[in-house]
């Protein structure tokens, strides 16, 4: 795969198709690519990578990149042309400085999962067949490909790229049965009190750093109501924990309607709030409430949010 | 020494209007003097609880025993408040912070020019009363001064009564543009430091405005044969502790609340160009 | 040194006393200090996924409070003496850390808050038998087979060795000499051993500090390579508060309805908001904003501090990093090009 959209990218470079690459760029370990920008073959030849563990969503580096002026070839997955498809709707983008090649996707590797059965000191990660030998300075263990897919991609809610340029892959289809809900309905059937206990409890770890907004597609306002010192709800953490949370509730709020459930905020947690959840329970509540919506997947449908009819039901 | 961060509260006394969006604060302890001592070119955090802190000069000389005054600029969210405020209200103060101009060490026994644009005088005023109060530890003053029009000029008041007339004080006002009742020197503070024919023998120049009047300044000083280690600057960056340790006032390895804020130019040059 | 076989009796002894804490797996399996009660378990990760320095610099803290009413203003300080505690199990990372930390807060003028937690905190320090391949604490001279503290333990065989280093640690293992034997260095020079053959085979262990450092401000500031580095930094402070040396804070008021509570609370230089003023901003672009932060570590610190640097090798950024760029990879990056 990497080679096929390393040589077609060098094509577009050099036939003058697009002016920049965005892809990712080799890291210190067999897991921790950069999303970069590649400006010439060279580039391209000593550092462009592509593996399963190129999770990282760059639509939203597209706002920045659209405007640099020329054209960009950008590599989207099923799920990252979604988030690419809301900027769109939204005019963050400017789509004909833009190159879309989507890439087929079978999922995409948490490391943290890997780490997490106990494999330290990894030093290199060989694919094949389904199964990941993963070579550490302890020895090597074999990984079963399945048991270290994201959370996010095991309930992957679409192989098929709802906007793109050209294709490189195969092409694949919206997946209905993807149990995407299925932790929210049971956060639905827990009781008032043990659900605020839950989310007491996962909120508690939240370093406030910033990384759920600041990779999330969604969230590209100009100045966020967070940085407004003016604004009353401006801390970068606040003087006590109930306060903190609110942070999580607004953001939330903010993206509802707007947000295609690409997992990167849950993704990118430092300490592993399952943030997406929260999201997750907007998109089912305005499913059941307005019917069925998905963010992202067509720019010029009209969003639940932003409709009026007179038979919405009121909460 | 240890560092709370707690500061005192202190009376605003006294408010003069000095232009149309400056205003000069007198504070005093509540049982009357100053909260604390300073050297000319130091600052203080300065807030009023909830709205926020700031970092601003102390304007008075430290020769003034009775308060301590800052003149202050209407710009931002505790600078309006404080432009909206009535006397007699309290504000908090902590300090004073930073390195001073060096009144006792390389200025000592020297001729100064002092250069000011707008508000950038407010810092430069407590150095000038320093000296008005050891006249005989100085020698000749030049004091080149200008604003947007005479109106926007801070402490014209005291500048005419006080600096025109004390011995060996050269006092020369400029204003941008031509404006009826005014006939004194109009243009811009660089062009007028090149007209001054002044002499850098023997002298230190103390520089400080708006970051475009530093920026033309400097080469006419140094036309004028000033070198960069006879010139010195305060700088304004943001602020949070005043002591170093908040860590976004930084350039390069200094601190401008610590290290700073007066600078010599050698020693600014000697840092990267990010302020 | 001191021999210890019954790890559960020593935390209970030490608890009796005074608070202590350790690595605890959380709900998300990653390890996180929490105070030690009967029936608490010792994680066995590597490390803490946030660091050690909140024990002395918590990211949020009341620093005084504020009566307003009318035009008075009454201030109020708000300070606590703090009360002893133990941290058991730190690393020789983040046991580095607070020297770097001291280095800033200890020095005239002492920060009053920071000081009043490192006086009353005892710190026990864990010598490394797994390190991870984000490991490279040995590339800024420090040993993860022998960690400074108070207290150094070793985890043998049958059990743990202890050494004090300090009259806190001396007085920490006094407390509970009743549970302690007398050893020699066998067992530890054997541990030793292993862990720094291990050291050597993980892939950062010949990285090195070529090329950065001290009065290196004018070679490296203007070097075309941060704006490749930085491109894709999405200006979040994740790197920052995983970090156990940032230790850049805000000051903030809150209105609690009753009175105003002044705070402080870590701050990250990645933030575009971190030196905005009224009239502009000295760090425009998240270029700025990322070259201080990698040169406050890697050239400004080790200026203002004898050539010490401001990173203690942890990996926790390596780890943490949303778009997995972080101080190694430009460390490489600067020594690679420029005029070596």
């Amino acid at each position: 795969m990497q080679a096929i959209m390393e040589k077609r990218a060098i094509e577009l470079l050099e036939n003058g198709t697009v002016d920049r690459v965005l892809g990712w760029s080799a890291g210190e370990f067999p897991y921790d690519m950069t999303p970069a920008v590649f400006e010439s073959v060279e580039e391209l030849q000593n550092n462009f990578v592509y593996n399963d563990f190129c999770g990282a969503n760059l639509s939203k580096y597209l706002i920045k990149e659209s405007r640099k002026g020329g054209k960009i070839l950008v590599f989207l997955k099923p799920c990252d042309t979604y988030s690419f498809n809301q900027l769109l709707a939204e005019h963050r983008v400017l789509r004909e400085n833009v190159y879309v090649i989507g890439i087929e996707c079978f999922g995409k590797v948490d490391v943290e999962k890997l780490k997490a059965m106990g494999l330290s000191g990894i030093t290199g990660i060989i694919a094949k067949n389904g199964v990941y030998t993963v070579e550490t300075v302890y020895g090597s263990k074999e990984v079963k490909m399945a048991d270290a897919m994201a959370e996010r991609c095991l309930s992957c809610k679409s192989k098929k790229h709802v906007v793109y340029d050209e294709l490189i892959g195969e092409e694949g289809e919206v997946v209905d049965d993807c149990d995407r809900f299925d932790m929210v309905e049971k956060l639905e059937a827990m009781s008032p009190d043990e659900r605020f206990a839950f989310w007491r409890g996962e909120l508690s770890r939240c370093i406030r750093c910033n990384a759920c907004r600041n990779v999330c597609p969604a969230c590209t306002c100009e100045h966020c109501v967070f940085d407004n010192p003016n604004s009353g709800i401006a801390q970068k953490a606040a003087v006590n924990s109930f306060e903190e949370n609110m942070f999580h509730i607004i953001r939330a709020f903010h993206v509802a309607g707007r947000c295609t459930d690409c997992g990167e905020c849950s993704r990118v947690c430092p300490q592993n709030i399952p943030l997406h959840l929260l999201n997750r329970k907007f998109i089912k509540d305005m499913n059941e409430f307005y019917g069925e919506y998905q963010a992202g997947e067509d720019p010029n449908a009209k969003p639940p949010l932003g409709t009026f009819q007179t038979g919405d039901r009121e909460a | 020494m240890e560092e709370t961060l707690i500061p005192y509260a202190g009376i605003v006394t006294k408010i003069t209007e000095q232009t149309p969006d400056v205003k000069t604060f007198r504070v005093e302890a509540p049982n009357g003097g100053k909260l604390f001592e300073h050297e000319p070119g130091q600052c203080a955090m300065l807030s009023v609880p909830g709205i926020s802190e700031a970092m601003i000069s102390i304007t008075s000389s430290p020769t003034n025993k009775d308060f301590m005054e800052f003149s202050i600029k209407k710009c931002g969210c505790l600078t309006d408040w404080l432009h909206s405020m009535e006397e007699g209200q309290m504000i908090t103060v902590r300090g004073p912070y930073g390195r001073p101009f060096p009144v006792d060490g390389a200025l000592a026994g020297k001729n100064l020019v002092f250069v000011a644009g707008g508000i950038g005088l407010a810092p430069l005023r407590s150095v000038i009363n320093y000296v008005r109060d050891n006249r005989d530890k100085y020698g000749r003053v030049d004091i080149i001064y200008g604003s947007r029009s005479k109106e926007d000029l801070v402490g014209y008041d005291e500048i005419v009564s006080e600096w025109m007339n004390t011995p060996d004080f050269h006092v020369h006002l400029t204003i941008d543009r031509e404006q009826a009742g005014w006939d004194g020197h109009v243009g811009f503070v660089p062009n007028y430091i090149a007209e001054l024919n002044l002499s850098a023998v023997n002298t230190c120049a103390l520089v400080c405005g708006p970051p475009i009047m530093i920026k033309f300044s400097l080469p006419n000083l140094t036309n004028a044969g000033f070198d960069k280690t006879q010139i010195f600057t305060t700088m304004e960056l943001r602020m949070k502790c005043g002591i170093g340790k908040c860590g976004r006032c930084n350039i390069g390895n200094k601190y401008v609340c610590k290290d700073g804020p007066v600078f010599r130019f050698d020693e600014l040059d000697a840092l990267p160009d990010e302020y | 040194m001191k021999k210890l076989t019954n790890l559960n009796a020593f935390f209970a002894a030490i608890a009796a006393k005074q608070a202590l804490y350790l690595p605890v797996d959380n709900a998300v399996g990653k390890a996180e200090y929490k105070k030690w009660q009967e029936g608490t378990v010792m994680s066995d990760a590597l490390n803490t996924a946030r660091s050690a320095k909140d024990f002395f610099f918590p990211q949020t803290e009341n620093l005084m409070e504020f009566k307003m009413e009318g035009k008075r203003i009454d201030v109020i300080d708000t300070r606590e003496a703090c009360e002893d505690f133990v941290i058991f199990g730190v690393r020789a990372c983040d046991a580095a850390s607070f020297d770097i930390l001291d280095r800033v807060y200890l020095v005239d003028p002492v920060d009053s808050y920071y000081k009043n937690r490192r006086e009353h905190g005892t710190v026990v320090t864990l010598a490394c038998s797994r390190p991870a391949e984000t490991c490279f604490c040995g590339t800024f001279g420090i040993d993860a087979a022998d960690p400074k503290g108070d207290v150094t333990a070793w985890k043998v065989e049958d059990g743990y060795v202890l050494r004090a280093n300090t009259e806190k640690g001396e007085a920490l293992l006094a407390s509970v000499s009743d549970l302690l034997t007398d050893t020699d260095d066998t067992a530890v020079k054997a541990e030793q051993e292993k862990l720094r053959a291990i050291m050597e085979k993980l892939p950062l262990a010949n990285l090195t500090t070529d090329g950065v450092g001290e009065g290196l401000t004018k070679e490296l500031f203007d070097r075309p390579e941060w704006a490749a580095l930085s491109e894709s930094c999405i200006g979040c402070g994740t790197c920052t508060f995983v970090c156990p040396t940032c230790q850049c804070y805000d000051i903030r008021d809150f209105d609690t309805g009753h009175g105003i509570k002044r705070f402080r609370c870590w701050d990250s230089c990645m933030y575009s908001d971190f030196t905005k003023m009224a009239h502009g901003n000295p760090r425009v672009s998240q270029l700025e904003r990322f070259r201080q932060r990698f040169m406050h570590k890697l050239v400004y610190f080790p200026d203002n501090n004898d050539g010490i640097f401001g990173c203690v090798g942890c990996g926790r950024c390596l780890a943490s990093c949303p778009i997995s760029m972080n101080i190694v990879k430009v460390m490489k990056t600067l020594a690679k090009g420029g005029n070596q």
